[in-house]
């Protein structure tokens, strides 16, 4: 059953060619005690490629990718049912460390550690988890992470100053890094710039497109024009269900279903 | 809108004004008045033999205080060390796990520990630790501050760190970080300065206390780093030689008292530098 899911959903679109799938959610249901927030959600997740999940407020975008690295579960009264396949092994089987470890995550908005220097928050995945590097190494991690994140060439001076005294788009930059400093397979982007202003956003938007080639994004955005400009592929969620997931081209040129249309032609959202 | 509505407001604005400012001089006279009253009183008593010296017999003039002073500064340390970490390890587990049954048994607990008369505390620790021990010690002084502190350490941490964001220890779990690191590392040093001002506005509070200290630290007239003897403490000095008929008792009451002060004041000033240091980098 789940193979003919994975080869249902691996043929979607126009192109017949078998992709490479690295992560696959399987009659995905997410709770809040009672209520179900996320629907029966099938989707598969292209290696290297940016998929964006779209959606008007409230429809379960980030109740969904925060099931993916098991932060829903931490939620009061979170639960999941169905199965969330990374390279084919069900994460809910996993230790949620390892989990988080491979699934990175950049919030809403942004939230490096108040007490820690720059320095420190890149590498903060390895302090707070007791593991000692030798200084070279952590140098070249916090270097490397920093400049994926097109945030080196700014602070490379200013690296013991606290994290919290850049700008929100630094910080948000400085997130980012930390997450990537793991070196995760996926990385989630929760709305990564609606905290943001425009400059800060095309700063980010394009960071975004270039860090596709070393790790799978999924980025959540209510902004159709974000997920149009960033992603490769697009999922549009409402109601807590999965309305269509198509490449994002098509999805925006010939949308399938009439709410599909009606979101990006702005009827609601 | 019309001129003359709009000066109405403004002069209510200016009546509002002026009505903080009398309330907030009122809530300061009091205390200008105990400092005022204190240095008239107190500063002619004090000098380097009275902070150098212990007590002279009655009828000679001169001595000091020493002894005293070194002795509050034991005994709080010792209540301090003995109970400040139990107050900040209560706090942690109330703030974060608040729902439990223990949760709010704690709480039920410190909310009527904080309101017991400070007599009574007294004489609690008289009865499990003078009295097994066979006399009066300065450690049992120092569980009797202690049990005071604790409810003034806890409390403070607990609401410190339900202040702290949810979006930090989500930072933190989503590195893979496991929970009690996210608590150790995170949670609690960012909230380390309401926690330290907790500490440090409990120390303030069982510095001036004197009747817990009545029938367990005892009081000493001589010199004694043993705390498993008799101390001698500030608050208790104050007591016995206020409450003395000789005049010359009294002048050191009134010294020690500002002594008292001065220490609490200092305490409180070099703890806001501190910080302001910390903060400012």
């Amino acid at each position: 059953m789940k193979e003919s899911v994975l080869f249902e959903r691996v043929i979607l679109g126009s192109t017949e060619e078998a992709k490479d799938i690295i992560l696959q959610l399987v009659n995905l249901s997410a709770y809040f005690c009672e209520s179900r927030i996320v629907k029966n959600i099938n989707l598969a997740i292209e290696k290297n490629k940016v998929t964006s999940i779209m959606g008007p407020s409230g429809c379960g975008k980030t109740t969904l990718i925060r099931c993916i690295n098991r932060m829903h579960e931490m939620s009061p009264g979170g639960t999941t049912k169905g199965e969330i396949l990374l390279y084919g092994k069900d994460i809910n089987n996993m230790n949620a460390i390892e989990v988080r470890k491979k699934i990175g995550m950049v919030f809403q908005r942004p939230n490096p550690f108040p007490t820690m220097t720059i320095y420190e928050n890149v590498i903060a995945g390895f302090i707070l988890n007791g593991i000692r590097l030798p200084k070279n190494i952590m140098d070249e991690i916090v270097e490397d992470s920093l400049s994926k994140a097109a945030l080196w060439d700014e602070v490379k001076h200013n690296l013991g100053k606290r994290g919290i005294y850049l700008s929100g788009g630094q910080q948000q930059r400085l997130c980012i890094a930390r997450a990537l400093a793991m070196k995760p397979d996926v990385l989630l982007l929760d709305e990564p710039t609606s905290a943001l202003d425009p400059k800060a956003t095309a700063k980010i938007e394009e960071l975004i497109v270039q860090l596709k080639e070393s790790v799978t994004i999924l980025i959540v955005t209510h902004n159709i024009a974000q997920a149009a400009r960033v992603s490769d592929n697009t999922a549009f969620l409402y109601l807590g269900e999965l309305v269509e997931y198509e490449p994002t081209k098509k999805l925006f040129t010939i949308p399938r279903d009439k709410r599909t249309e009606e979101y990006l032609t702005g009827k609601y959202g | 809108m019309s001129d003359v509505l709009i000066k109405k407001r403004i002069l209510k604005d200016h009546l509002a004004k002026l009505i903080i400012l009398a309330i907030s001089i009122i809530v300061v006279v009091p205390l200008v008045l105990i400092l005022g009253y204190l240095i008239i009183n107190g500063l002619a008593s004090i000098n380097l033999d009275f902070i150098t010296n212990i007590p002279k017999p009655v009828g000679e003039t001169g001595g000091g205080i020493l002894n005293a002073i070194l002795g509050s500064g034991i005994i709080i340390l010792t209540a301090l060390i003995l109970f400040v970490p139990l107050g900040i390890g209560g706090g942690i587990y109330v703030s974060e796990f608040s729902d439990t049954l223990l949760s709010r048994i704690l709480r039920l607990s410190i909310d009527v520990l904080q309101g017991t008369p400070s007599i009574v505390i007294g004489i609690f620790t008289w009865v499990i630790c003078v009295v097994p021990m066979g006399r009066f010690s300065a450690l049992s002084g120092s569980l009797a501050l202690g049990v005071m502190v604790l409810p003034i350490v806890l409390k403070s941490t607990e609401e410190t760190l339900k202040l702290i964001p949810m979006e930090l220890r989500e930072a933190a779990t989503a590195l893979g970080v496991p929970y009690y690191r996210v608590v150790l590392k995170v949670v609690v040093p960012a909230g380390l300065k309401g926690i330290a001002s907790g500490v440090l506005l409990g120390t303030t509070r069982i510095s001036g206390e004197t009747a817990p200290l009545l029938f367990t630290a005892f009081g000493n007239p001589y010199m004694s780093f043993n705390i498993l003897k008799p101390m001698s403490s500030l608050p208790l000095v104050i007591y016995v030689y206020a409450t003395s008929p000789y005049d010359e008792w009294h002048k050191l009451a009134w010294g020690a008292s500002l002594i008292l002060i001065l220490l609490v004041f200092g305490i409180n000033m070099a703890a806001r530098i501190f910080f302001s240091r910390r903060d400012g980098r």
